[in-house]
């Protein structure tokens, strides 16, 4: 940890007020109070622990950009959590798309870094946990990323609509049909 | 337990540097490297937007007391120098221009960057009085303020204020390390120190061609191809111009 980098547990609510007083001193606290939440994302969406750690860096960082061409008005009224997975979001897909696209290529073996996955092979044996990671990786995009902003980030249905830019009687029914997709395919293993 | 519990569990903790890269990436902290040069061990920082500074620290923690009184923010020891970084460094100190590298001039009012830019077109191994970058930027008259802009130069060697000396043709003072590598560094960069300290001993601030009637900083290089026989030396633009020489408009004299 950087000296002088400030570890406080934080108020969300006050914490986009303050940030639109004086964003290069808040925005630590921002980084501190928020990257958990978007690295636990990111690592449910892709499965890989290098990917979540580059879409929590970089869209932090995007965010701080976008965030000094607001004005405070703007900054004040954000809701940080959301909007910052507006952008993370974003990045989310675009990393699996590309990733399909290389997936195409002969010499793109499995990732040796990848700690997490391999969901048929583990599933006998691992617990619930780990079984269930597997699946949310199984998931179509817009019901896992639905899922995982719901119940792993704790995001508000509406947060999750502005988030992913769908209304939100199809974010609700989008983890509506993906817990059940789950639950079906928890209940298959089970002998 | 419910599926709902299940996943709320699937939470992990990212690395711990994930937030202190994403400060260092938009410039909120630095990292700094060690870097040899010819006046002694260097300290770089850096951060996204570019190197920040420049200091010949005895030892890291002198460094980075330097650096908070400085920029008053988080600095660490690099991990890993970005590669735009890293590829235009070594030349930049190389060249003692900025070229391609970034910088991060925060830290500098737009007068003092001013200075700092001006400095850097000066070629590698010719000097210019102070004079001389305060006519460039149009204000004559702020000598004393050019004097204090470069002597506050948080990236030396790279913005190379070690090429503006004072307009006695002494090289006065020098930042980085001591007064001695400013002509160190001048020598280094293929200056003729020995030559030049005359010419400001004996009051030459000039040099003009008899046969092109054109006058130059004395270490221009166009007065350096000056034929001995032709050369004359000057005291003074005044003295240049009453005696029919015309400005160099490479080095553009000016006292």
């Amino acid at each position: 940890m950087l000296s002088g980098t400030m570890v406080v547990m934080t108020d969300l609510d006050d914490l986009a007020l303050r940030l639109s007083t004086d964003l290069d001193a808040v925005f630590p606290e921002v980084v501190h109070a928020l990257s958990p939440g978007l690295y636990s994302g990111a690592l449910r969406m892709l499965g890989h622990r290098q990917d979540a750690e580059d879409i929590t860096q970089d869209a932090l960082t995007r965010a701080y950009r976008a965030l000094g061409e607001y004005p405070a008005e703007r900054i004040a009224a954000l809701r940080l959590p959301g909007w910052l997975w507006t952008i993370a979001a974003n990045l989310c897909r675009n990393r699996l798309r590309q990733r399909s696209r290389k997936a195409t290529l002969p010499l793109d073996g499995p990732d040796p870094t990848d700690t997490e996955a391999g969901p048929d092979e583990k599933a006998e044996q691992a617990d619930l946990g780990d079984r269930l990671t597997g699946h949310l990786l199984t998931l179509s995009w817009p019901m896992r990323s639905a899922v995982v902003l719901r119940h792993v980030v704790g995001l508000t249905t509406d947060e999750i609509s502005t988030a992913l830019d769908r209304p939100p009687a199809t974010v609700r029914s989008d983890i509506h049909r993906g817990l059940e997709r789950l639950r079906h395919l928890l209940d298959e293993e089970t002998p | 337990m419910t599926i709902e519990n299940h996943l709320q569990q699937l939470t992990a903790t990212p690395p711990d540097d994930v937030g202190d890269r994403v400060l260092v990436a938009v410039g909120l902290a630095d990292e700094f490297v060690e870097w040899p040069s010819i006046v002694g061990r260097l300290f770089i920082a850096f951060n996204g937007l570019g190197v920040s500074t420049v200091s010949a620290d005895a030892d890291a923690d002198r460094f980075e007391a330097y650096f908070q009184r400085r920029h008053r923010r988080p600095l660490r020891p690099a991990t890993a120098v970005p590669e735009t970084i890293e590829r235009h460094l070594a030349e930049a100190l190389d060249r003692g221009r900025p070229g391609r590298l970034p910088l991060d001039l925060r830290g500098v009012t737009p007068f003092q960057s001013d200075v700092l830019l001006k400095a850097a077109t000066i070629p590698r191994g010719e000097v210019r009085p102070y004079g001389w970058i305060a006519r460039e930027l149009g204000n004559p008259g702020a000598v004393r303020a050019v004097g204090s802009a470069l002597a506050t130069n948080p990236i030396p060697l790279i913005l190379p204020c070690h090429r503006v000396v004072r307009s006695d043709g002494s090289f006065g003072r020098y930042s980085l390390g001591s007064d001695d590598n400013k002509p160190r560094l001048l020598a280094a960069e293929g200056l003729d120190v020995a030559e030049y300290q005359r010419m400001a001993r004996t009051g030459t601030r000039f040099v003009g061609s008899e046969t092109t009637r054109i006058y130059c900083h004395p270490t221009c290089r166009a007065a350096r191809t000056i034929a001995g026989s032709h050369r004359v030396e000057l005291r003074s633009t005044s003295e240049a111009e009453d005696r029919g020489f015309r400005a160099c408009k490479l080095c553009r004299p000016a006292a």
